[in-house]
């Protein structure tokens, strides 16, 4: 039995020991020791922590919040000081009564400087701005300088440095060092090795994150060159966060390049949908097409991570063959903008005649936990039974999940999904061949697939299918509601660990396609003359009210990153571990993507294949 | 596809040689190595030495081999035969002139040194890096600081030294190369 | 009168005298080596008690001995920052790269004295409750390589190495490991990282000091070949009398290796600060100064990465007399005595104890750019400043050997080799690049100004054609 415990109070954390530092004359504290960002443990925080909680600003490459410290770009050099100590040993004062700082006469990197106690940072003195002006001028003078052509322009570190701290011309009058270009390093990656500043944070997230002893350095001095070994592709699961943190234009994503400009792309806040694991991202987007899914940073879920699998699961959004109308038998020449109307109207009349125990519901765990919970609030009002559909696939170790269902748990909670998931499904075919069942409400699965065979819905009085993509069963549909795409509306997930997380609008639908929670909420009260908020947000805030397990959510309170509630396994009981990134078991990673046929490719049309 | 669509493979450096297998008495010394670590990977640097020494350079097939000797994966050793000068990844002569090039070798005339035996033997007395003859006999490459700068010149045919080499005895050290 | 002081170099070279244990046992080999694992502990007035090896390590702090490889730091002191409490394994490797330009001094002891090392090691592993160590010896050195297998195998064989040395129950096994031509791993944590089957990228420090986290991320000690003869020596005489050699604070001996424009190069064993510059140049025990109708025009004092001193320049040093006041003196750089101290105070630095003599046929343009192609060729490329700085030196100074410098060059080069130095990389061979520039341009600016400006001209008349190129320096039979 899978339930939810309320949320518990946390035992108060054990006090944190901060350490107080200087940075530019203003005082911080932070804690004096930082998780290591792959073994977890606690490791000395080093300076460029502090100038961050102060806001100072220190530019760098090679440092990555999420990898091991390299320490090889040199461009966070600051200037430092420490309390003088007197022959004594004991600290040496002003005139006025504070401790006299001693400065360093060396710089140091930011990134590797362990704190200690009354340590002052400058990160604004001529001298550090000269350091970052040279380093910033070794890095540009191999550099091919090809920013108009290069995809990372816009967003591009070597760029927004120049501007701070580079100078407008250049005096290197040699012949630069020439490196491969265009180098094809695996199915979805390009390098272009003269771009590459050799910072390594492929090399350590592919190494030290993934597992992967892919990437490497060759060569020596100016003429050192990234590569993978000649004749191995490099193609894990998770190459393209290589792409999203190379600092520069080396690595880019085939998707990707040459597709847009990154300043004209709009970016909104969304959630990866191709697993469980429910991995925050950012969709990239202009003029309602989507160019790109990119990670977005959050430590409960995917720290700043996501798999190939799924980022590059999006075109099926802008696919030509999307439902883009409303079905509905009596409907023929209706004006469009009455559609939608008639159809639930008609729908809703259908089912308020329904006999108890006579309507069945198939909701797909793809939906939201709002949609969900409407079409769980309506099927008990008919007495209807209702289940999902599960669907698994291989799991990595680090964020592909096993369960392919963005919102298993949502299914769950909501009450939608039989325990096991999909345990109904046989019942409604019993049910539907024995005659007691005659209206099935189908929401975004094509359950031709899952048992409930076309013979079978053919022998229903109404079957009613929202989807989005054209399949077997939204051939079949007396009534049919054209749905969204999660980058085409709003609403929640509950991932795989409870975190209960919220996604925003990207793009518009197409057609006539209409969020689901919008028109499931105009069915309910047709139907039952229930009142459902009428915003999302309301909505959200209502069900947290009604559900449990939601109890204590707001839709605002869930933030950009989510809350957690607590989800009961029989097998597992209470799951709420929320372990680092760290692949335990570096062979279980998956070094290769997985087909990608989820929502997109799954009912694709005949002779179509899923190209990444 | 525009020619900038166009891609090109990973370039590849390492010569094949498909016939490439480590002897036994390689094979025991290897092993003895390796025990001289507590980490396999230590012994990488010494296992190249020793597959070269045997082969004369370091093939594909033997950055392999070494690779999963060691429990890497190839791309570690790769790094190694391109970072350290020592090792070279194509057969070099049968006599190896290692002619130093810094400072107080080329005071003492390395330079010239370096000339004479290119002349000699038909090379580009202003390449610095490996030149073979073509009969594959001889390889001169200019190389930095052998540690003997109080003998000026200083150069070695394979892995003995030569100080205080004059072009005198420059043709000698080549007369005695059979 | 200087005077070279053979400690070390006893043996070295005297007829008769082979790298054989026997030879070595003959003279007194290992001698000390059984002394020291016999040391009974000492009780202090204090009532603390020091074992064997705490008494060694004492006696090493005393002595005042300072690392021969380059930096010249208390190799007391960098014992003494190994951390004991770890629970890990202590691990000491010996620095046999001998790699920096002008030094040629450790192949001498490794080629033809190797016990002597040996025991120096094994009195070291022994002192620092070391138990497995290794001889990191450049690739060059594959003679130098299998003598030292050949000494480590009779070693064993008497029971100077092994299982229960000399029965008093310490362990110690000690494996040599070649390099592979990579002047980086001089550089202890390039070597550490080289020894570790890796590119011999530097660590970053912190956190990687070896004494903490070294090889295998274990406390380390990393030690020259010559340091590690003196540590042998040292236990021989104790601390306080080793110290007595030398002057102060630049104790024992160090051998000096002279090369370049001198007419006896050659290694010399003094005592510290016992003889200048000039002396060690000039004196007939010596370098035999410059050859006939030769004046001198520079001198590289400690291997190539020091800073260059111009004939002539004067330095302006603090002494301390016998009577204890401290007085400053102008003296000439070849008054300077070649110690650590006052090379440093002098603006260079003692390096590796290596002399390189320039006279007044050389081309000084022509020199650094030999130079600065070595630092190109040896530059590991891990840290932005060395990577990008020192190819662009060395191009630079390319251009001014072939006829295409410019006036401005000077300039030029200076402010690529000040972004370099000074902490901005990873590890010291941003100095060791950008020192002998930033030297060689500031001391003989006149000769790269004017090497543009002829050049300029040249262009300027002849078209764009490159002007003559030149000779390094005059031929050593001219």
């Amino acid at each position: 039995m899978s339930t939810a415990l309320p949320t518990q109070t946390q035992p108060a954390p054990p006090p944190v020991d901060k350490i107080k530092v200087r940075v530019n004359g203003k005082d911080v504290e932070v804690p004096r020791t930082t998780p290591d960002p792959v073994s977890g443990k606690p490791v000395p925080t080093t300076m460029i922590q502090a100038c961050f909680a102060a806001g100072a600003i220190v530019p760098h490459y090679c440092y990555h919040p999420k990898l091991p410290v390299a320490g090889n770009c040199r461009m966070c050099l600051v200037e430092f000081g420490t309390p003088a100590v007197g022959p004594d040993r004991k600290p040496i004062l002003n005139p006025d009564g504070t401790t006299k700082v001693a400065k360093s006469p060396r710089p140091a990197i930011a990134c590797a400087t362990p704190l200690t106690p009354g340590m002052e940072i400058y990160t604004d003195t001529p001298a550090v701005k000269q350091m970052r002006e040279g380093v910033l001028e070794f890095l540009l003078i191999n550099h091919p300088l090809d920013c108009p052509i290069c995809d990372q322009a816009g967003e591009c570190r070597l760029q927004e440095y120049s501007v701070d701290y580079g100078q407008s011309a250049s005096r290197f009058v040699e012949t630069k060092v020439h490196k491969p270009k265009r180098v094809d390093l695996g199915p979805r990656i390009v390098l272009d090795d003269e771009r590459c500043i050799l910072c390594t944070r492929c090399i350590r997230f592919t190494r030290d994150i993934v597992g992967d002893e892919a990437l490497g350095i060759v060569n020596r001095g100016s003429y050192n060159t990234l590569t993978a070994y000649p004749g191995k592709v490099f193609d894990n699961n998770y190459t393209l966060n290589a792409v999203d943190i190379c600092p520069v234009g080396a690595l880019t994503s085939k998707d990707f390049r040459f597709q847009m400009r990154v300043w004209f792309l709009k970016e909104t806040k969304s959630l990866c949908t191709s697993c469980a694991t429910g991995c925050n991202i950012v969709i990239g987007s202009r003029e309602e097409k989507i160019y790109r899914y990119e990670p977005r940073e959050n430590d409960a879920v995917n720290a700043c991570w996501m798999c190939d699998y799924g980022r590059l699961n999006y075109r099926w959004i802008g696919r030509s063959d999307r439902l883009v109308e409303v079905r509905n038998p009596k409907a023929e020449g209706r004006r469009q903008s009455e559609r939608w109307a008639a159809a639930i109207d008609e729908i809703a009349g259908k089912l308020k005649q329904a006999p108890a125990g006579s309507v069945a519901v198939v909701a797909s765990a793809r939906q939201t936990n709002e949609e969900l919970y409407l079409l769980a609030k309506l099927a008990k009002a008919l007495g209807a039974v209702t289940d999902s559909v599960p669907r698994t696939g291989a799991s990595d170790r680090l964020l592909l999940n096993a369960d392919r269902n963005p919102n298993s748990n949502g299914a769950r909670l909501t009450g939608i999904a039989a325990e096991p998931m999909g345990s109904n499904l046989p019942k409604i075919a019993e049910g539907i061949r024995s005659g007691r069942i005659k209206t099935l409400i189908v929401v975004g699965e094509d359950v031709t697939r899952h048992g409930l065979g076309a013979d079978l819905l053919g022998k229903l009085e109404t079957l009613i299918v929202s989807d989005i993509l054209p399949n077997a069963t939204t051939r079949l549909a007396h009534y049919l509601l054209p749905g969204c795409a999660q980058a085409e509306k709003r609403g929640t997930f509950t991932n795989t660990k409870g975190r209960v997380q919220k996604f925003m609008k990207a793009v518009e639908p197409p057609g006539e396609a209409r969020a689901e929670w919008d028109f499931l909420r105009a069915l309910a009260l047709n139907t039952t003359g229930q009142k459902d908020a009428v915003s999302i947000e309301g909505l959200f805030n209502q069900m947290a009210v009604e559900i449990p397990s939601f109890n204590g959510l707001t839709w605002a309170g869930l933030g950009d990153t989510g809350a957690t509630v607590k989800i009961y396994c029989q097998d597992r009981g209470i799951d709420d571990t929320e372990q680092p990134l760290t692949p335990t078991e570096t062979s279980n990673i998956q070094h290769r993507t997985p087909n990608i046929q989820s929502q997109g490719a799954r009912e694709k049309p005949a002779g179509a294949t899923a190209k990444i | 596809m525009s020619e900038i669509h166009s891609m090109e493979p990973i370039p590849n450096p390492l010569r094949e040689q498909p016939d490439f297998a480590v002897p036994p008495d390689i094979a025991a010394e290897i092993d003895e190595l390796i025990t001289h670590y507590p980490k396999k990977r230590s012994a990488s640097l010494m296992l190249l030495h020793a597959v070269q020494e045997r082969f004369g350079y370091v093939s594909r097939q033997a950055v392999e081999w070494i690779a999963a000797k060691l429990e890497l994966q190839p791309i570690n050793v790769y790094e190694l035969v391109t970072f350290y000068p020592m090792f070279h990844r194509a057969p070099l002569g049968k006599y190896h002139f290692k002619i130093c090039r810094t400072l107080s070798c080329a005071l003492g005339g390395s330079y010239k040194l370096h000339e004479h035996f290119c002349t000699k033997l038909g090379l580009d007395p202003h390449a610095h890096g490996a030149q073979t003859t073509k009969d594959g006999k001889f390889t001169v490459e200019f190389v930095e600081c052998l540690a003997a700068c109080g003998t000026a010149p200083v150069m070695m045919c394979n892995d003995a030294f030569h100080e205080d080499v004059s072009e005198q005895r420059a043709d000698e050290i080549l007369g005695g190369c059979k | 009168m200087a005077q070279e002081y053979r400690q070390i170099l006893k043996y070295v070279d005297q007829p008769g005298y082979t790298p054989d244990i026997d030879c070595y046992l003959r003279n007194g080999g290992y001698e000390v080596l059984k002394r020291v694992v016999a040391l009974p502990p000492k009780t202090l007035p204090n009532g603390q008690t020091l074992s064997g090896p705490e008494q060694l390590r004492q006696e090493v702090m005393a002595s005042g001995l300072r690392g021969r490889g380059g930096a010249g730091f208390s190799c007391g002191l960098k014992w003494s920052f190994v951390d004991r409490k770890s629970g890990k394994p202590i691990y000491l490797i010996c620095n046999a790269d001998e790699s920096e330009p002008g030094t040629f001094k450790d192949k001498q002891i490794l080629y033809k004295d190797p016990h002597q090392m040996i025991e120096g090691m094994i009195i070291a592993c022994y002192a620092n409750d070391v138990h497995l160590a290794y001889i990191y010896i450049r690739g060059e050195f594959a003679e130098g390589a299998k003598i030292l297998n050949r000494a480590l195998k009779d070693a064993r064989a008497k029971n100077f190495l092994g299982k229960n040395i000399l029965g008093c129950g310490y362990d110690l096994e000690i494996h040599v490991h070649r390099g592979a031509g990579a002047y980086i791993c001089g550089e202890e944590t390039g070597l550490i990282e080289s020894l570790e089957g890796k590119r011999a990228y530097p660590r970053i420090k912190p956190p990687y000091f070896p004494a903490v986290l070294g090889l295998y991320l274990c406390p380390t000690i990393v030690n020259n070949v010559e340091t590690l003869c003196a540590v042998r020596h040292i236990a021989a005489l104790g601390g306080a009398q080793y110290a007595k050699l030398g002057t102060p604070n630049n104790t024992g001996t160090r051998i000096v290796s002279i090369s370049g424009h001198v007419r006896k190069p050659g290694y010399y064993e003094v005592e510290v600060g016992k003889a200048t510059i000039g002396e060690l140049i000039n004196d007939p025990i010596f370098g035999g100064g410059l050859r006939e109708g030769r004046k001198l025009k520079a001198v590289i004092p400690g291997g190539s990465s020091s800073k260059v001193f111009k004939a002539g320049e004067r330095f302006k040093l603090k002494r301390r007399g016998l009577d204890g006041k401290e007085t400053e003196q102008e003296v000439d750089m070849l008054d300077l005595p070649y110690d650590f101290d006052s090379l440093i105070a002098a603006g260079s630095m003692s390096g590796s104890g290596a002399i390189i003599v320039l006279d007044d046929s050389t081309d000084i343009v022509a020199v650094l750019a030999n130079m600065s192609e070595f630092y190109a060729h040896e530059s590991c490329g891990q840290c932005t400043p060395c990577r990008e700085g020192s190819l662009w030196m060395a191009k630079v100074l390319h251009r001014l050997t072939q006829g295409e410098g410019r006036k401005g060059d000077a300039e030029y080069l200076a402010r690529i080799a000040d972004n370099i130095p000074g902490g901005r990389t990873v590890c010291a061979f941003g100095e060791a690049c950008s020192w002998p520039v930033q030297s060689f341009v500031a001391k003989f600016k006149e000769e790269f100004v004017a090497r543009g400006a002829a050049d300029e001209e040249h262009r300027a008349q002849q078209g764009t054609g490159p002007a003559a190129k030149r000779e390094l320096a005059a031929s050593p039979q001219g």
